[in-house]
Protein backbone atom coordinates (compact mmCIF):
# COMPACT_ATOMS: atom_id res chain seq x y z
CA UNK A 1 0.00 0.00 0.00
CA UNK A 2 1.57 3.35 -1.02
CA UNK A 3 1.32 6.59 0.96
CA UNK A 4 -1.67 7.92 -1.02
CA UNK A 5 -3.58 4.70 -0.44
CA UNK A 6 -2.80 4.77 3.29
CA UNK A 7 -3.88 8.42 3.57
CA UNK A 8 -7.10 7.67 1.73
CA UNK A 9 -7.87 4.69 3.95
CA UNK A 10 -7.06 6.56 7.19
CA UNK A 11 -9.21 9.53 6.20
CA UNK A 12 -12.05 7.22 5.25
CA UNK A 13 -12.28 5.53 8.65
CA UNK A 14 -11.68 8.73 10.61
CA UNK A 15 -14.57 10.41 8.78
CA UNK A 16 -16.78 7.39 9.43
CA UNK A 17 -15.82 6.73 13.06
CA UNK A 18 -15.43 10.27 14.37
CA UNK A 19 -18.10 11.86 12.19
CA UNK A 20 -15.90 14.70 10.98
CA UNK A 21 -16.40 16.36 7.59
CA UNK A 22 -13.79 15.53 4.95
CA UNK A 23 -12.79 19.15 4.32
CA UNK A 24 -11.52 19.52 7.88
CA UNK A 25 -8.89 16.84 7.36
CA UNK A 26 -5.70 18.37 6.00
CA UNK A 27 -2.10 17.16 6.56
CA UNK A 28 -1.25 20.05 8.89
CA UNK A 29 -4.53 20.09 10.85
CA UNK A 30 -4.21 19.16 14.52
CA UNK A 31 -5.50 15.60 15.06
CA UNK A 32 -6.86 16.00 18.59
CA UNK A 33 -8.72 19.27 18.05
CA UNK A 34 -10.06 18.38 14.59
CA UNK A 35 -11.47 15.03 15.70
CA UNK A 36 -12.39 16.43 19.14
CA UNK A 37 -10.64 13.50 20.82
CA UNK A 38 -10.87 12.97 24.56
CA UNK A 39 -8.89 10.39 26.53
CA UNK A 40 -11.47 7.67 25.84
CA UNK A 41 -11.39 8.23 22.07
CA UNK A 42 -7.74 7.19 21.83
CA UNK A 43 -8.78 3.65 22.78
CA UNK A 44 -11.06 3.53 19.76
CA UNK A 45 -8.40 5.14 17.56
CA UNK A 46 -5.93 2.38 18.49
CA UNK A 47 -8.53 -0.31 17.81
CA UNK A 48 -9.40 1.15 14.40
CA UNK A 49 -5.78 1.48 13.29
CA UNK A 50 -4.89 -2.03 14.46
CA UNK A 51 -8.01 -3.41 12.83
CA UNK A 52 -7.37 -1.70 9.48
CA UNK A 53 -3.61 -2.09 9.17
CA UNK A 54 -2.77 -5.09 11.36
CA UNK A 55 -0.10 -3.16 13.25
CA UNK A 56 0.49 -2.96 17.00
CA UNK A 57 -0.27 0.53 18.28
CA UNK A 58 0.44 1.89 21.76
CA UNK A 59 -1.63 4.70 23.24
CA UNK A 60 1.51 6.47 24.49
CA UNK A 61 2.73 6.82 20.88
CA UNK A 62 0.07 9.48 20.37
CA UNK A 63 2.08 11.85 22.56
CA UNK A 64 4.21 12.64 19.49
CA UNK A 65 1.43 12.46 16.87
CA UNK A 66 0.10 16.00 16.59
CA UNK A 67 -1.13 16.38 13.01
CA UNK A 68 -2.80 14.14 10.47
CA UNK A 69 0.49 13.97 8.58
CA UNK A 70 2.18 12.69 11.77
CA UNK A 71 -0.46 9.95 11.94
CA UNK A 72 -0.01 8.96 8.28
CA UNK A 73 3.77 8.76 8.72
CA UNK A 74 3.43 6.77 11.96
CA UNK A 75 1.23 4.19 10.22
CA UNK A 76 3.53 4.04 7.19
CA UNK A 77 6.58 3.48 9.39
CA UNK A 78 4.84 0.88 11.57
CA UNK A 79 3.47 -0.93 8.53
CA UNK A 80 6.93 -1.10 6.98
CA UNK A 81 8.37 -2.52 10.24
CA UNK A 82 5.60 -5.13 10.39
CA UNK A 83 6.19 -6.11 6.77
CA UNK A 84 9.97 -6.44 7.29
CA UNK A 85 9.47 -8.44 10.49
CA UNK B 1 -43.05 17.55 54.41
CA UNK B 2 -43.20 18.45 50.73
CA UNK B 3 -46.01 17.37 48.46
CA UNK B 4 -44.59 15.47 45.47
CA UNK B 5 -46.03 15.97 42.01
CA UNK B 6 -45.45 14.50 38.58
CA UNK B 7 -44.61 17.06 35.91
CA UNK B 8 -43.25 14.89 33.10
CA UNK B 9 -43.83 11.43 31.67
CA UNK B 10 -42.41 9.62 28.67
CA UNK B 11 -42.44 6.10 27.30
CA UNK B 12 -40.88 3.93 24.59
CA UNK B 13 -42.53 0.52 24.56
CA UNK B 14 -43.77 -2.32 22.40
CA UNK B 15 -47.24 -0.73 22.29
CA UNK B 16 -45.98 2.67 21.13
CA UNK B 17 -42.90 4.83 20.74
CA UNK B 18 -44.42 7.86 22.48
CA UNK B 19 -47.31 8.83 24.76
CA UNK B 20 -49.85 9.35 21.97
CA UNK B 21 -49.22 5.97 20.36
CA UNK B 22 -49.28 4.24 23.74
CA UNK B 23 -52.51 5.95 24.78
CA UNK B 24 -54.21 4.69 21.60
CA UNK B 25 -52.90 1.15 22.15
CA UNK B 26 -54.10 1.12 25.75
CA UNK B 27 -57.56 2.35 24.77
CA UNK B 28 -57.87 -0.11 21.89
CA UNK B 29 -56.37 -3.09 23.70
CA UNK B 30 -53.55 -3.52 21.18
CA UNK B 31 -50.93 -6.13 21.98
CA UNK B 32 -47.22 -5.60 21.25
CA UNK B 33 -46.29 -9.29 21.45
CA UNK B 34 -44.72 -11.22 18.54
CA UNK B 35 -43.07 -14.58 17.91
CA UNK B 36 -39.33 -14.13 17.33
CA UNK B 37 -37.86 -17.08 15.36
CA UNK B 38 -34.31 -16.00 16.34
CA UNK B 39 -35.09 -16.87 19.96
CA UNK B 40 -36.14 -20.37 18.98
CA UNK B 41 -32.92 -20.89 16.99
CA UNK B 42 -30.93 -19.58 19.96
CA UNK B 43 -32.42 -22.22 22.26
CA UNK B 44 -35.35 -20.54 23.94
CA UNK B 45 -38.26 -22.72 25.01
CA UNK B 46 -40.56 -19.81 24.08
CA UNK B 47 -39.95 -17.41 21.18
CA UNK B 48 -42.59 -14.94 22.35
CA UNK B 49 -41.45 -11.38 23.15
CA UNK B 50 -42.49 -7.76 23.06
CA UNK B 51 -41.19 -6.16 19.85
CA UNK B 52 -39.62 -2.67 19.69
CA UNK B 53 -37.99 -0.74 16.87
CA UNK B 54 -34.48 0.43 17.70
CA UNK B 55 -34.37 4.24 18.09
CA UNK B 56 -32.24 6.07 15.53
CA UNK B 57 -30.07 8.40 17.60
CA UNK B 58 -27.46 9.37 14.98
CA UNK B 59 -27.89 13.08 14.44
CA UNK B 60 -29.60 13.43 17.83
CA UNK B 61 -26.78 12.39 20.16
CA UNK B 62 -23.07 12.80 19.42
CA UNK B 63 -20.80 9.80 18.80
CA UNK B 64 -19.37 9.75 22.33
CA UNK B 65 -22.84 9.64 23.90
CA UNK B 66 -24.07 6.96 21.49
CA UNK B 67 -21.22 4.49 21.90
CA UNK B 68 -21.74 4.41 25.67
CA UNK B 69 -25.46 3.65 25.46
CA UNK B 70 -26.65 0.04 25.58
CA UNK B 71 -30.01 -0.94 24.10
CA UNK B 72 -32.06 -0.10 27.20
CA UNK B 73 -30.15 3.17 27.52
CA UNK B 74 -31.34 4.16 24.06
CA UNK B 75 -34.92 3.45 25.05
CA UNK B 76 -34.39 5.42 28.27
CA UNK B 77 -33.01 8.38 26.35
CA UNK B 78 -36.15 8.43 24.19
CA UNK B 79 -38.58 8.23 27.11
CA UNK B 80 -36.60 10.77 29.13
CA UNK B 81 -36.40 13.26 26.26
CA UNK B 82 -40.18 13.07 25.95
CA UNK B 83 -40.73 13.43 29.71
CA UNK B 84 -38.36 16.39 30.07
CA UNK B 85 -40.02 18.17 27.16
CA UNK B 86 -43.39 17.82 28.87
CA UNK B 87 -41.87 18.92 32.18
CA UNK B 88 -40.43 22.02 30.50
CA UNK B 89 -36.86 21.19 31.58
CA UNK B 90 -34.30 21.83 28.85
CA UNK B 91 -30.53 21.20 28.93
CA UNK B 92 -29.82 24.68 30.25
CA UNK B 93 -32.32 24.34 33.09
CA UNK B 94 -30.98 20.92 34.12
CA UNK B 95 -27.38 22.11 34.06
CA UNK B 96 -28.12 25.03 36.34
CA UNK B 97 -30.85 23.69 38.66
CA UNK B 98 -29.99 20.70 40.87
CA UNK B 99 -31.90 17.71 39.51
CA UNK B 100 -31.38 14.08 40.41
CA UNK B 101 -31.83 10.79 38.60
CA UNK B 102 -32.85 7.40 40.03
CA UNK B 103 -33.51 4.81 37.33
CA UNK B 104 -34.50 1.19 37.71
CA UNK B 105 -32.37 -1.32 35.81
CA UNK B 106 -31.29 -4.83 36.75
CA UNK B 107 -29.26 -6.21 33.84
CA UNK B 108 -27.20 -5.28 30.84
CA UNK B 109 -26.51 -8.69 29.36
CA UNK B 110 -25.80 -7.98 25.71
CA UNK B 111 -22.84 -5.59 26.14
CA UNK B 112 -21.23 -7.90 28.72
CA UNK B 113 -21.45 -10.92 26.45
CA UNK B 114 -20.42 -9.12 23.26
CA UNK B 115 -17.43 -7.35 24.85
CA UNK B 116 -16.11 -10.57 26.34
CA UNK B 117 -16.61 -12.43 23.07
CA UNK B 118 -14.38 -9.82 21.39
CA UNK B 119 -11.70 -10.09 24.09
CA UNK B 120 -11.77 -13.88 23.92
CA UNK B 121 -11.21 -13.73 20.15
CA UNK B 122 -8.61 -10.94 20.05
CA UNK B 123 -6.84 -11.74 23.34
CA UNK B 124 -6.74 -8.00 23.93
CA UNK B 125 -9.18 -6.09 26.17
CA UNK B 126 -8.71 -2.87 24.23
CA UNK B 127 -10.68 -4.28 21.31
CA UNK B 128 -13.81 -4.07 23.46
CA UNK B 129 -13.60 -0.33 22.71
CA UNK B 130 -14.01 2.69 24.94
CA UNK B 131 -17.80 2.49 25.23
CA UNK B 132 -18.07 -1.06 26.54
CA UNK B 133 -17.34 -0.45 30.21
CA UNK B 134 -20.08 2.16 30.41
CA UNK B 135 -22.57 -0.17 28.74
CA UNK B 136 -21.72 -3.18 30.88
CA UNK B 137 -22.39 -1.74 34.33
CA UNK B 138 -25.80 -2.07 35.90
CA UNK B 139 -25.92 1.67 36.50
CA UNK B 140 -25.48 2.29 32.77
CA UNK B 141 -28.77 4.12 32.28
CA UNK B 142 -28.13 6.43 35.21
CA UNK B 143 -24.54 7.25 34.28
CA UNK B 144 -25.38 7.92 30.65
CA UNK B 145 -28.43 10.11 31.22
CA UNK B 146 -26.71 12.01 34.05
CA UNK B 147 -23.86 12.76 31.63
CA UNK B 148 -26.02 13.66 28.65
CA UNK B 149 -28.16 16.04 30.71
CA UNK B 150 -25.33 17.27 33.02
CA UNK B 151 -27.38 16.47 36.11
CA UNK B 152 -26.15 17.75 39.49
CA UNK B 153 -28.40 15.97 42.01
CA UNK B 154 -28.69 12.45 43.39
CA UNK B 155 -27.51 9.78 40.94
CA UNK B 156 -27.86 6.03 41.48
CA UNK B 157 -29.61 2.98 40.10
CA UNK B 158 -32.26 0.84 41.74
CA UNK B 159 -31.91 -2.88 41.09
CA UNK B 160 -34.91 -4.66 42.52
CA UNK B 161 -35.83 -7.18 39.84
CA UNK B 162 -39.29 -6.54 38.37
CA UNK B 163 -40.06 -3.88 40.98
CA UNK B 164 -37.01 -1.73 40.03
CA UNK B 165 -38.96 0.96 38.18
CA UNK B 166 -41.56 1.25 40.92
CA UNK B 167 -39.03 1.52 43.74
CA UNK B 168 -37.15 4.20 41.76
CA UNK B 169 -40.24 6.41 41.89
CA UNK B 170 -40.91 5.49 45.53
CA UNK B 171 -37.38 6.41 46.60
CA UNK B 172 -37.49 9.64 44.59
CA UNK B 173 -40.81 10.47 46.24
CA UNK B 174 -39.32 9.96 49.72
CA UNK B 175 -36.28 12.12 48.95
CA UNK B 176 -38.43 15.00 47.72
CA UNK B 177 -41.06 14.57 50.42
CA UNK B 178 -38.39 14.90 53.09
CA UNK B 179 -36.70 17.86 51.45
CA UNK B 180 -33.46 16.33 50.19
CA UNK B 181 -34.11 17.01 46.50
CA UNK B 182 -36.41 19.34 44.58
CA UNK B 183 -36.74 17.29 41.43
CA UNK B 184 -35.72 13.81 40.31
CA UNK B 185 -35.91 11.99 36.97
CA UNK B 186 -37.21 8.51 37.84
CA UNK B 187 -37.94 5.58 35.59
CA UNK B 188 -37.16 2.08 34.51
CA UNK B 189 -35.45 0.50 31.50
CA UNK B 190 -35.38 -3.03 30.16
CA UNK B 191 -33.28 -4.61 27.41
CA UNK B 192 -35.10 -6.92 24.95
CA UNK B 193 -32.22 -8.69 23.18
CA UNK B 194 -31.85 -12.48 23.06
CA UNK B 195 -29.09 -12.53 25.69
CA UNK B 196 -31.22 -10.79 28.30
CA UNK B 197 -33.93 -13.34 28.94
CA UNK B 198 -32.50 -16.80 28.23
CA UNK B 199 -31.90 -17.58 31.90
CA UNK B 200 -35.46 -16.55 32.74
CA UNK B 201 -36.78 -18.72 29.89
CA UNK B 202 -34.83 -21.58 31.45
CA UNK B 203 -37.27 -21.61 34.36
CA UNK B 204 -40.14 -22.50 32.03
CA UNK B 205 -41.95 -19.35 33.17
CA UNK B 206 -42.74 -18.04 29.68
CA UNK B 207 -45.94 -18.71 27.75
CA UNK B 208 -45.60 -21.15 24.87
CA UNK B 209 -48.85 -20.14 23.18
CA UNK B 210 -46.72 -19.37 20.13
CA UNK B 211 -49.49 -19.89 17.58
CA UNK B 212 -51.35 -16.89 19.04
CA UNK B 213 -48.76 -14.31 20.17
CA UNK B 214 -51.27 -11.54 20.91
CA UNK B 215 -53.38 -13.89 23.03
CA UNK B 216 -50.47 -15.36 24.97
CA UNK B 217 -50.32 -12.79 27.75
CA UNK B 218 -53.55 -13.33 29.70
CA UNK B 219 -53.15 -12.19 33.31
CA UNK B 220 -55.83 -13.48 35.70
CA UNK B 221 -57.30 -15.75 32.99
CA UNK B 222 -57.86 -19.36 33.95
CA UNK B 223 -56.03 -20.63 30.85
CA UNK B 224 -52.82 -18.56 31.10
CA UNK B 225 -49.58 -20.51 30.77
CA UNK B 226 -46.85 -18.01 31.61
CA UNK B 227 -45.53 -14.51 31.03
CA UNK B 228 -44.01 -12.94 27.90
CA UNK B 229 -40.78 -10.95 28.33
CA UNK B 230 -40.78 -7.43 26.95
CA UNK B 231 -39.08 -4.09 27.56
CA UNK B 232 -38.31 -0.52 26.58
CA UNK B 233 -38.21 2.41 28.98
CA UNK B 234 -40.44 4.81 30.86
CA UNK B 235 -39.62 8.05 32.63
CA UNK B 236 -41.50 9.86 35.39
CA UNK B 237 -40.27 13.31 36.39
CA UNK B 238 -41.24 14.15 39.95
CA UNK B 239 -40.69 17.36 41.92
CA UNK B 240 -41.83 19.23 44.96
CA UNK B 241 -45.11 21.07 44.55
CA UNK B 242 -43.31 24.29 45.40
CA UNK B 243 -40.75 23.75 42.64
CA UNK B 244 -43.43 22.88 40.08
CA UNK B 245 -45.54 25.90 40.95
CA UNK B 246 -42.53 28.21 40.98
CA UNK B 247 -41.65 27.07 37.45
CA UNK B 248 -45.25 27.28 36.30
CA UNK B 249 -45.10 23.61 35.27
CA UNK B 250 -48.23 21.71 34.36
CA UNK B 251 -48.93 19.17 37.13
CA UNK B 252 -49.96 15.74 35.82
CA UNK B 253 -50.62 14.04 39.15
CA UNK B 254 -49.48 13.78 42.76
CA UNK B 255 -47.63 10.82 44.27
CA UNK B 256 -49.34 10.35 47.62
CA UNK B 257 -48.32 6.88 48.75
CA UNK B 258 -45.44 4.40 48.61
CA UNK B 259 -45.43 1.01 50.25
CA UNK B 260 -42.76 -1.66 50.21
CA UNK B 261 -42.06 -5.02 51.75
CA UNK B 262 -40.07 -8.20 51.37
CA UNK B 263 -41.74 -11.59 51.41
CA UNK B 264 -39.04 -13.20 53.51
CA UNK B 265 -39.74 -16.45 51.76
CA UNK B 266 -38.86 -18.27 48.51
CA UNK B 267 -36.69 -16.56 45.86
CA UNK B 268 -39.26 -16.92 43.06
CA UNK B 269 -42.49 -18.25 44.56
CA UNK B 270 -44.86 -15.42 45.53
CA UNK B 271 -46.77 -14.99 48.76
CA UNK B 272 -50.05 -13.25 49.59
CA UNK B 273 -48.88 -11.72 52.84
CA UNK B 274 -45.84 -9.84 51.40
CA UNK B 275 -47.71 -7.89 48.72
CA UNK B 276 -50.56 -7.28 51.16
CA UNK B 277 -48.19 -5.52 53.56
CA UNK B 278 -46.90 -3.37 50.68
CA UNK B 279 -50.46 -2.48 49.63
CA UNK B 280 -51.52 -1.57 53.14
CA UNK B 281 -48.37 0.46 53.75
CA UNK B 282 -49.03 2.54 50.63
CA UNK B 283 -52.63 3.20 51.73
CA UNK B 284 -51.41 4.23 55.18
CA UNK B 285 -48.73 6.50 53.70
CA UNK B 286 -51.34 8.10 51.44
CA UNK B 287 -53.67 8.45 54.43
CA UNK B 288 -56.66 7.25 52.40
CA UNK B 289 -59.19 4.43 52.66
CA UNK B 290 -59.16 1.50 50.25
CA UNK B 291 -62.54 2.73 48.97
CA UNK B 292 -60.89 5.87 47.60
CA UNK B 293 -58.87 3.89 45.01
CA UNK B 294 -60.62 4.16 41.61
CA UNK B 295 -58.32 1.83 39.67
CA UNK B 296 -55.65 -0.77 40.38
CA UNK B 297 -52.94 -1.45 37.80
CA UNK B 298 -52.01 -4.96 38.87
CA UNK B 299 -48.55 -6.46 38.68
CA UNK B 300 -50.15 -9.67 37.30
CA UNK B 301 -47.72 -11.10 34.74
CA UNK B 302 -49.79 -14.05 33.45
CA UNK B 303 -48.14 -16.73 35.57
CA UNK B 304 -50.66 -18.86 37.47
CA UNK B 305 -48.97 -18.63 40.89
CA UNK B 306 -48.15 -14.91 40.70
CA UNK B 307 -51.59 -13.86 39.52
CA UNK B 308 -53.39 -15.99 42.07
CA UNK B 309 -51.35 -14.61 44.95
CA UNK B 310 -51.87 -11.01 43.86
CA UNK B 311 -55.60 -11.59 43.34
CA UNK B 312 -55.86 -12.83 46.93
CA UNK B 313 -53.88 -9.84 48.25
CA UNK B 314 -56.02 -7.35 46.30
CA UNK B 315 -59.19 -9.09 47.41
CA UNK B 316 -58.02 -8.98 51.02
CA UNK B 317 -57.37 -5.22 50.91
CA UNK B 318 -60.10 -4.15 48.45
CA UNK B 319 -62.67 -6.95 48.65
CA UNK B 320 -65.41 -4.73 49.96
CA UNK B 321 -65.03 -1.87 47.46
CA UNK B 322 -63.94 -3.81 44.35
CA UNK B 323 -62.27 -1.07 42.26
CA UNK B 324 -61.63 -1.90 38.58
CA UNK B 325 -58.44 -3.90 38.13
CA UNK B 326 -56.44 -4.53 34.97
CA UNK B 327 -52.98 -5.71 34.11
CA UNK B 328 -51.55 -3.77 31.18
CA UNK B 329 -49.05 -6.62 30.85
CA UNK B 330 -51.84 -8.34 28.91
CA UNK B 331 -50.84 -5.96 26.06
CA UNK B 332 -47.19 -5.14 26.78
CA UNK B 333 -45.95 -8.42 28.17
CA UNK B 334 -43.75 -8.23 31.25
CA UNK B 335 -41.52 -5.17 30.97
CA UNK B 336 -39.55 -6.36 34.02
CA UNK B 337 -37.14 -3.64 35.33
CA UNK B 338 -39.15 -1.04 33.42
CA UNK B 339 -42.62 -2.23 34.42
CA UNK B 340 -43.06 -0.32 37.67
CA UNK B 341 -42.36 2.97 35.91
CA UNK B 342 -44.19 2.24 32.66
CA UNK B 343 -47.30 1.20 34.55
CA UNK B 344 -47.37 4.56 36.33
CA UNK B 345 -47.19 6.18 32.88
CA UNK B 346 -49.94 3.91 31.49
CA UNK B 347 -52.18 4.60 34.50
CA UNK B 348 -51.57 8.35 34.26
CA UNK B 349 -52.59 8.25 30.58
CA UNK B 350 -55.80 6.53 31.65
CA UNK B 351 -56.33 9.14 34.37
CA UNK B 352 -55.78 12.00 31.93
CA UNK B 353 -58.15 10.51 29.35
CA UNK B 354 -60.84 9.06 31.63
CA UNK B 355 -60.64 5.37 30.84
CA UNK B 356 -59.51 2.08 32.31
CA UNK B 357 -57.44 0.08 29.84
CA UNK B 358 -58.66 -3.45 29.28
CA UNK B 359 -57.05 -6.56 30.68
CA UNK B 360 -57.15 -8.20 27.25
CA UNK B 361 -57.47 -11.98 26.92
CA UNK B 362 -59.33 -12.25 30.23
CA UNK B 363 -61.99 -14.75 29.19
CA UNK B 364 -62.49 -17.07 32.16
CA UNK B 365 -61.60 -16.30 35.78
CA UNK B 366 -60.03 -18.71 38.22
CA UNK B 367 -61.33 -19.03 41.77
CA UNK B 368 -59.33 -15.99 42.97
CA UNK B 369 -59.64 -13.61 40.01
CA UNK B 370 -63.40 -14.27 40.03
CA UNK B 371 -63.53 -12.19 43.22
CA UNK B 372 -61.99 -9.12 41.53
CA UNK B 373 -63.60 -6.47 39.34
CA UNK B 374 -61.38 -7.08 36.30
CA UNK B 375 -61.88 -4.76 33.32
CA UNK B 376 -61.96 -7.19 30.41
CA UNK B 377 -62.91 -4.40 28.00
CA UNK B 378 -62.07 -0.70 28.01
CA UNK B 379 -64.13 1.22 30.58
CA UNK B 380 -64.90 4.91 30.20
CA UNK B 381 -64.64 6.30 33.71
CA UNK B 382 -63.08 9.01 35.83
CA UNK B 383 -59.99 8.06 37.84
CA UNK B 384 -59.16 10.32 40.78
CA UNK B 385 -56.77 7.93 42.51
CA UNK B 386 -54.96 4.85 41.24
CA UNK B 387 -52.67 2.27 42.78
CA UNK B 388 -49.93 0.40 40.91
CA UNK B 389 -48.33 -2.82 42.17
CA UNK B 390 -44.91 -4.20 41.28
CA UNK B 391 -43.31 -7.35 42.64
CA UNK B 392 -39.99 -9.06 41.93
CA UNK B 393 -37.73 -12.04 42.50
CA UNK B 394 -36.39 -12.28 46.01
CA UNK B 395 -39.78 -11.23 47.30
CA UNK B 396 -39.41 -7.47 46.76
CA UNK B 397 -42.75 -5.61 46.63
CA UNK B 398 -43.64 -2.01 45.82
CA UNK B 399 -46.97 -0.19 45.67
CA UNK B 400 -47.46 3.40 44.52
CA UNK B 401 -50.55 5.58 44.79
CA UNK B 402 -51.12 8.59 42.54
CA UNK B 403 -53.89 11.18 42.80
CA UNK B 404 -55.27 13.42 40.05
CA UNK B 405 -54.23 17.05 40.38
CA UNK B 406 -57.23 19.36 40.61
Amino acid sequence: MNKEEIISKVNEFLIEEFEVSADKITPDAPLKETLELDSLDYVDLVVIIEGNFGIKVHQEDFATIRTFDDLYNYIITKSAQTTVA
Amino acid sequence: MNRVVITGIGVYSCIGKNLDEVKDSLYNGRSGIVLDPVRKQFGYRSGLTGYLEKPQLKGILDRRSRIMLPEQGEYAYMSTAEALKIAGMDHDFLEHNETGIIFGNDSTAQPVIEANDIVREKKNTMFAGSGAVFQTMNSTVNMNLATIYKLKGINFTVSAACASGSHSIGLGYFLIKHGYQERIICGGAQEVNIYSMGTFDALGAFSIRENEPTKASRPFDRDRDGLIPSGGAATVVIESLESAQRRGAKILGEVIGYGFSSNGSHISNPTVEGPLRSLNMSLKDANIEASEIDYINAHATSTPQGDMSEAQAINEAFGECKPPVSSTKSMTGHECWMAGASEIVYSLLMMQNNFVAPNINFENPDEFSAKLNIADVVKEQNIDVFLSNSFGFGGTNSSLIVRKWK
